[in-house]
C-alpha cells in the first residue's frame, strides 16, 4: 500500500537540502520499523518519493513524500494502524520520533495507488517570504505593480543554462503585510507548472528587489477547475494529555527556533502537537490568501 | 561565560583575529544569518542523532573535539566519537565538537569577526577548556593553526594566557608532533580512553583553583606526569648543524621518553554506543563497528600497525550486538566492520553471515573496508554480497612478490587472483586495487608489476563479466616514524612523476584498467610533515598565513608555497624527505614511544632490504617488538590460527597444504633473544 506522510520542517534543520532530507527519511523509516518496499535489482533503493524540492535554507509547514509499503504487510491496521485518527497519529508520533528535531509529522494515511505523485500533482504552493531593503508601503506597491504586469522576466539558470522566462503566469497571488517586529513579509501563492517558481526567482522579479531573510512553505495545493485542496490535511487532534505535552516540551528534540511562528505572535495556544503548525496558520492563510485572491480579481 | 583575557594577537596576514566577543555565548542567531550565504550549511548545525547536549557548568572540564577538516571528513572519525561520549559520561566533564569550516564560512566568520564555534551549542571556542584536535593527516596541519586563530586563540604555546584554552592533539600523526610542538600544549600518544580521564582530573583540580595566574606552567607540568601525555614546551632540543644531537626535558615531571596509551581490552569500551547519525552527507556514512585494534601483519610501510599494536579482538557476541543495536538506533542499512585488516577477525564469515541475516534490521549490506586478499574467500564474498554490493578494494601494494617481501605484505600473486576471481564471480563488476609506488628498492620492473597486475585481473574478470574493470590508485610512499622505513629516503617528486609516467605508459591501451594516482607534490610536502622536526613549526605557519588551509583538497594544495616556505626558512626539502637516516641519527622522536624497540624496526629494515619476510606473530611466536612485552598486555584473539584461504603470508597456498613458508626459509632470529 502507498502511504502519504505529511511534515514540517522549522528550525537549524532547514540547512539540510532535499537529497539530505530524503536520506533522513529513509533512516527515518527504518527506524520506525515501517515495512518500506524496495526496488528490484542489484542495488535496491526504498520505494520513496518526494514531492516539490524545498531549496536549502527554507522552512516548511507543509512538506510531503509517499512511501510505498511492503505489499505483504497487512496494510495499515498491520502496523496498529486502522485509518482512525488516532492510529494514524500514533504512527505520526513515532516518525516525529525517528526523525531529528525540527521535523515533525502533522499527517499521515493510506492514498490510493492510482494518485498521481506529488511531484505531478501539485499545482502551486504558499510562500511565506521575509524580506529586508524595502518598507511595506514600497513592498505593497511593488507587489501591485507585478501583478499589474503583463510579463515579467526573470533571467535564471536552468540545466547549467541561463534562460529568461516570463513567471507571471505562476504567481497566483501576491501581497505584503508586516510581520509583529515590524519586518516586511510578502505572503505568495506561486505556480508550479510547467517550472516552480521559487521565492527568490520571484524577488528577483520585483522593482525594486526586495532582500530575502526567511522563507517558509506554509501549503501546497491541487488546483483542479475552481477547486482547491491540499495533497493531505494537517491533523487537528483531540485534547492530548498534558503529560505528554510536557514531555514534548522537555524533549531534547526541541530547537529553540523550532516552533511555527504563530505561536510567537500571541495567537491563541495551540491545542494539540499537531495543530501546532496549522491551527494558527490555517486561520492565517485564509486570510491573506483570500485578501491576495482579492487583489488579483481586482486586477 | 567571564569574558576571557587574550595574549597580544598574532592575526592572520590575511584575516584578522576574531574580535572579542565579551558575554556571547550562543552564536546561532548570528551564524544562521550567515548560513544562506555557504555551500553545504547543513555542516555547522549539529542536531544529529547522538548528539550530546552536556550542561555546562563551571568545575566541569570543557572539551572542544576538533577535527582540523571539513564536517564530512571529521563527522565519522571513530576516535573522536568515542573520546565524545567517554567525556560526556564523566561528572567532571563535558564535551562538544568543531570542524574547520570551508573558506566561504571562514571568510564570513572573519569578515563578521564571529570566532571557530562548537556545533551543540554554537558556543565560540575559546569557551572550552581545552581545543583537542584529532591528527589523522598530516596535510592538515594548516588547518591546525586556522582553527585555533578563528577561535581567537594565539596560534603558538608560548603567546598563550593562563585564561586561553589548552590546545591539545590526538591520533596516529601524534607520534611525531615535533612539527607542531610550538602550538600545542599538550599531545596524548595512543589510546585515548583511559588517558582523557586522567588529563580530565588534573585539569579539574587546576579549575578548581581559578586557573591561577603563572598557573598555566604547573597544570601542563602536571600533565606531564600522566602517562602517555606529551608536552612539547617542556623538552629542549639541541641541534648541531641539522643534526639534533638532544632532547632533553628541563622539568623532572617530564619523562625522557613519553610512552604510549593501550586500551588492554576492546570488550571493555564498547563505544561509540550512540554513534553519531550526521543530516547531510558525509564520508563512511553508514554504522562503523570496531571489530579489532592493532595489527601485526607487519607490513614494513604501514605505520598504523605498528602503532596500534598489539591485536585487541573484540568480542564476536559483542559485535553482534553493537551492530543490531546500532542498526535499530540509526537506521542505517549500512554496516562497516572496521580494523586495520577485518578479514583476520576470528569467525569474520560467521559475524558477517549473523549480521546480515538479523531479521530485525531488514537489509543489511557490510562493508569490509581493509580486506586482505589472501583471507578474502569466495564464502565471504558470498555472505557480503547478500543484501547490496558495497565497493570491493584490496591492496596488494606492490607489484611484484619480491617488492612484497621487502614492504612484507606477503600475499602472492595467487592470493590475489583468488580474490579477484571469488569477487567477479560473486557478482562484483569493479574492483579497486591500492598500490604504492616509490619503496625501498623499488625497480622499474616492480613498477612495472602494477600494470601487469592490474591486466591479469581484469583478464580474470572477464571471463565472469564482460563490463569487469579493475581500478588501480597509485599513492607516492611516504615513510612514518615508528616504522622500519622511518630510515628511507623517500623518492624525489621528479622520480615518482616519472614512474607514474612509465604506468600510464603502460596502461595506455588496457582495456578496462583505470590509473588513479596522487600528486607527488602532495607526496613532498606529507613527507615534510611526517619527519620533519620543530625546525618545521615555522613553514607550517608561513604556508597558513599565506592562505595554504585544506591542503588535503587538491583544488587547494599549493606545492610552490611549502617549496617558498621552506627556502623563506632556510630549511632543505631534500635533507627532510630524501635522505637515508643512519642507524646513529638521532631521531627527531626518539623521546617518544610506540611501545616498539629501535632495535626490533632497525632489524626488520635490514630484513627489508634483504628482501626477508617476517610472519604475523598473532599466530606464530614473539618476534619481541616490545608491544606486548614492554606494557605486560598480549594479543587478544579469539583463534590460534590464521584465518582460512589464501597462504596467509607463507607465499604457498594453505589449501593445498604446503607446510615450508618458501621466503621465509631461513627465519631470523628474534631481536630480543639475547644474541644480536
Amino acid at each position: 500500500m502507498r502511504l502519504r506522510i505529511r511534515f514540517s520542517k522549522i528550525g537549524k534543520i532547514r540547512f539540510t537540502s532535499h537529497r539530505d532530507t530524503a536520506r533522513i527519511w529513509e533512516r527515518g523509516l527504518r527506524r520506525a520499523g515501517l515495512p518500506v518496499a524496495y526496488s528490484e535489482g542489484f542495488t535496491p533503493r526504498p520505494r520513496i518519493s518526494f514531492g516539490l524540492a524545498l531549496p536549502t535554507g527554507y522552512e516548511s509547514e507543509a512538506e510531503y513524500l509517499d512511501v510505498e509499503l511492503d505489499g505483504e504487510a497487512a496494510g495499515l491496521s498491520g502496523l496498529g494502524i486502522d485509518g482512525e485518527a488516532a492510529g494514524l497519529s500514533g504512527l505520526a508520533g513515532a516518525l516525529t520520533e525517528a526523525t531529528p528535531a525540527g521535523i515533525t509529522v502533522q499527517a499521515a494515511a493510506g492514498i490510493d495507488r492510482a494518485e498521481p505523485s506529488l511531484q505531478e500533482t501539485v499545482t502551486s504552493c504558499t510562500w511565506r517570504i521575509d524580506v529586508d531593503g524595502v518598507d511595506e508601503g514600497t513592498a505593497a506597491a511593488s507587489a501591485a505593480r507585478a501583478l499589474d504586469a503583463g510579463e515579467i522576466l526573470v533571467t535564471r539558470e536552468r540545466k547549467g543554462r541561463t534562460v529568461t522566462d516570463d513567471v507571471r503566469p505562476q504567481i497566483v497571488s501576491l501581497d505584503a503585510t508586516s510581520t509583529a517586529t515590524g519586518g516586511v513579509r510578502l505572503i505568495a501563492e506561486l505556480g508550479t507548472k510547467p517550472r516552480a517558481l521559487r521565492p527568490a526567482e520571484l524577488l528577483a522579479g520585483l522593482c525594486p528587489s526586495p532582500r530575502e531573510l526567511r522563507v517558509r512553505r506554509l501549503r501546497q495545493w491541487i488546483s483542479t477547475g475552481s477547486k482547491q485542496r491540499e495533497p493531505l490535511e494537517a491533523f487537528t487532534l483531540p485534547n492530548p494529555s498534558p503529560a505528554a505535552d510536557a514531555a514534548r516540551t522537555t524533549n531534547a528534540k526541541d530547537h529553540r527556533d523550532d516552533r511555527p511562528s504563530g505561536r510567537q505572535r500571541g495567537e491563541p495556544a495551540p491545542r494539540g502537537r499537531f495543530a501546532t503548525a496549522t491551527a494558527t496558520t490555517t486561520a492565517q492563510v485564509a486570510r491573506q490568501t483570500g485578501r491576495a485572491r482579492a487583489n488579483l480579481v481586482g486586477s | 561565560m567571564a569574558a576571557r583575557r587574550h595574549g597580544p594577537g598574532r592575526s592572520a596576514e590575511f584575516g584578522g583575529r576574531a574580535g572579542s566577543l565579551g558575554s556571547v555565548t550562543d552564536l546561532w542567531p548570528r551564524l544562521e544569518e550567515l548560513l544562506p550565504r555557504v555551500a553545504k550549511p547543513a555542516r555547522y548545525i549539529g542536531g544529529e542523532d547522538g548528539m550530546q547536549s552536556p550542561v555546562h557548568d563551571a568545575r566541569a572540564v570543557s572539551w572542544l573535539l576538533t577535527y582540523p577538516d571539513t564536517y564530512e571528513i571529521g563527522l565519522p572519525n571513530q576516535g573522536l566519537q568515542i573520546l565524545y561520549e567517554i567525556l560526556n559520561e564523566r561528572p567532571d566533564a563535558l564535551a562538544e565538537r568543531s570542524y574547520a569550516p570551508w573558506v566561504d564560512l571562514e571568510a564570513l566568520l572573519r569578515t563578521e569577526r564571529l570566532p571557530l564555534f562548537s556545533l551543540e551549542s554554537h558556543r565560540p571556542a575559546s569557551d572550552f577548556d581545552v581545543i583537542a584536535f584529532n591528527l589523522s593527516a598530516e596535510l592538515t596541519y594548516t588547518n591546525v593553526l586556522n582553527c585555533v586563530d578563528l577561535a581567537g586563540v594565539p596560534v603558538r604555546s608560548a603567546d598563550r594566557a593562563d585564561g586561553d584554552p589548552l590546545v591539545a592533539a590526538g591520533g596516529h600523526c601524534t607520534y611525531n608532533p615535533e612539527p607542531l610542538a610550538d602550538y600545542l600544549d599538550f599531545v596524548v600518544l595512543g589510546d585515548g580512553e583511559e588517558a582523557v580521564g586522567e588529563v580530565t582530573e588534573v585539569l579539574a583540580r587546576w579549575k578548581a583553583a581559578g586557573k591561577p595566574v603563572g598557573g598555566r606552567l604547573g597544570a601542563l607540568r602536571e600533565l606531564a606526569g600522566v602517562a602517555g601525555v606529551y608536552v612539547p614546551a617542556l623538552y629542549d632540543v639541541a641541534y648541531d648543524g641539522p643534526r639534533i644531537v638532544a632532547v632533553e626535558p628541563r622539568f623532572p615531571e617530564a619523562p625522557a621518553r613519553v610512552e604510549k596509551r593501550t586500551v588492554a581490552d576492546l570488550a571493555h569500551w564498547p563505544y561509540p554506543k550512540n554513534q553519531l547519525v550526521p543530516l547531510t552527507e558525509v564520508v563512511h556514512d553508514r554504522l562503523n563497528v570496531e571489530v579489532f585494534r592493532g595489527c601485526t601483519r607487519g607490513c614494513r610501510f604501514c605505520q598504523a600497525g605498528m602503532i596500534t599494536r598489539p591485536v585487541r579482538e573484540r568480542p564476536a557476541d559483542q559485535v553482534r550486538t553493537m551492530v543490531s543495536d546500532g542498526l535499530r538506533r540509526t537506521g542505517y542499512d549500512e554496516v562497516a566492520l572496521t580494523s586495520l585488516s577485518t578479514a583476520d577477525f576470528s569467525g569474520i564469515e560467521q559475524v558477517v553471515a549473523d549480521t546480515v541475516t538479523d531479521a530485525g534490521c531488514g537489509q543489511v549490506a557490510v562493508a569490509l573496508p581493509s580486506l586482505r586478499v589472501d583471507a578474502f574467500t569466495v564464502g565471504l564474498a558470498a555472505q557480503i554480497q547478500r543484501a547490496r554490493r558495497t565497493g570491493l578494494t584490496f591492496a596488494p601494494e606492490a607489484g611484484t612478490w619480491r617488492m612484497r617481501q621487502v614492504i612484507n605484505k606477503l600475499i602472492s600473486s595467487e592470493d590475489l587472483y583468488g580474490a579477484v576471481e571469488a569477487a567477479f564471480s560473486q557478482g562484483w563488476s569493479r574492483v579497486k586495487l591500492y598500490f604504492l609506488t616509490g619503496l625501498p628498492t623499488e625497480t622499474d620492473q616492480d613498477t612495472l608489476g602494477i600494470a601487469e597486475l592490474a591486466r591479469n585481473c581484469v583478464e580474470l574478470g572477464s571471463t565472469h563479466r564482460r563490463s569487469a574493470s579493475v581500478t588501480a590508485s597509485v599513492g607516492g610512499f611516504v615513510p612514518k616514524p615508528f616504522t622500519p622505513f622511518q630510515w628511507f629516503g623517500q623518492n624525489t617528486t621528479v622520480e615518482l612523476r616519472r614512474k607514474i609516467g612509465l604506468l600510464r605508459g603502460e596502461l595506455r591501451r588496457t582495456r578496462g584498467v583505470r590509473l588513479k594516482w596522487h600528486d607527488p607534490e602532495a607526496t613532498l610536502a606529507e613527507g615534510l610533515a611526517s619527519r620533519g622536526d620543530r625546525r618545521l613549526g615555522p613553514v607550517i605557519e608561513y604556508v597558513w598565513r599565506r592562505g595554504g588551509t585544506f591542503q588535503e583538497w587538491s583544488e587547494h594544495f599549493d606545492s610552490g608555497l611549502w617549496l617558498e616556505a621552506m627556502a623563506a626558512c632556510g630549511l632543505d626539502p631534500d635533507w627532510y624527505t630524501c635522505r637515508h637516516r643512519r642507524v646513529d641519527e638521532i631521531l627527531p622522536w626518539d623521546h617518544l614511544s610506540a611501545g616498539l624497540h629501535k632495535d626490533f624496526l632497525w632489524q626488520d629494515w635490514r630484513d627489508a632490504l634483504d628482501e626477508v619476510g617476517l610472519e604475523d606473530c598473532r599466530w606464530t611466536p614473539c618476534y619481541d617488538c616490545g608491544a606486548c612485552t614492554g606494557y605486560g598486555i598480549e594479543h587478544v584473539v579469539a583463534s590460534a590460527v590464521p584465518p582460512a584461504g589464501g597462504s596467509q603470508g607463507t607465499g604457498v597456498s594453505r589449501s593445498s597444504g604446503g607446510p615450508v613458508p618458501v621466503a621465509l626459509a631461513a627465519p631470523r632470529r628474534p631481536v630480543g633473544a639475547g644474541v644480536s
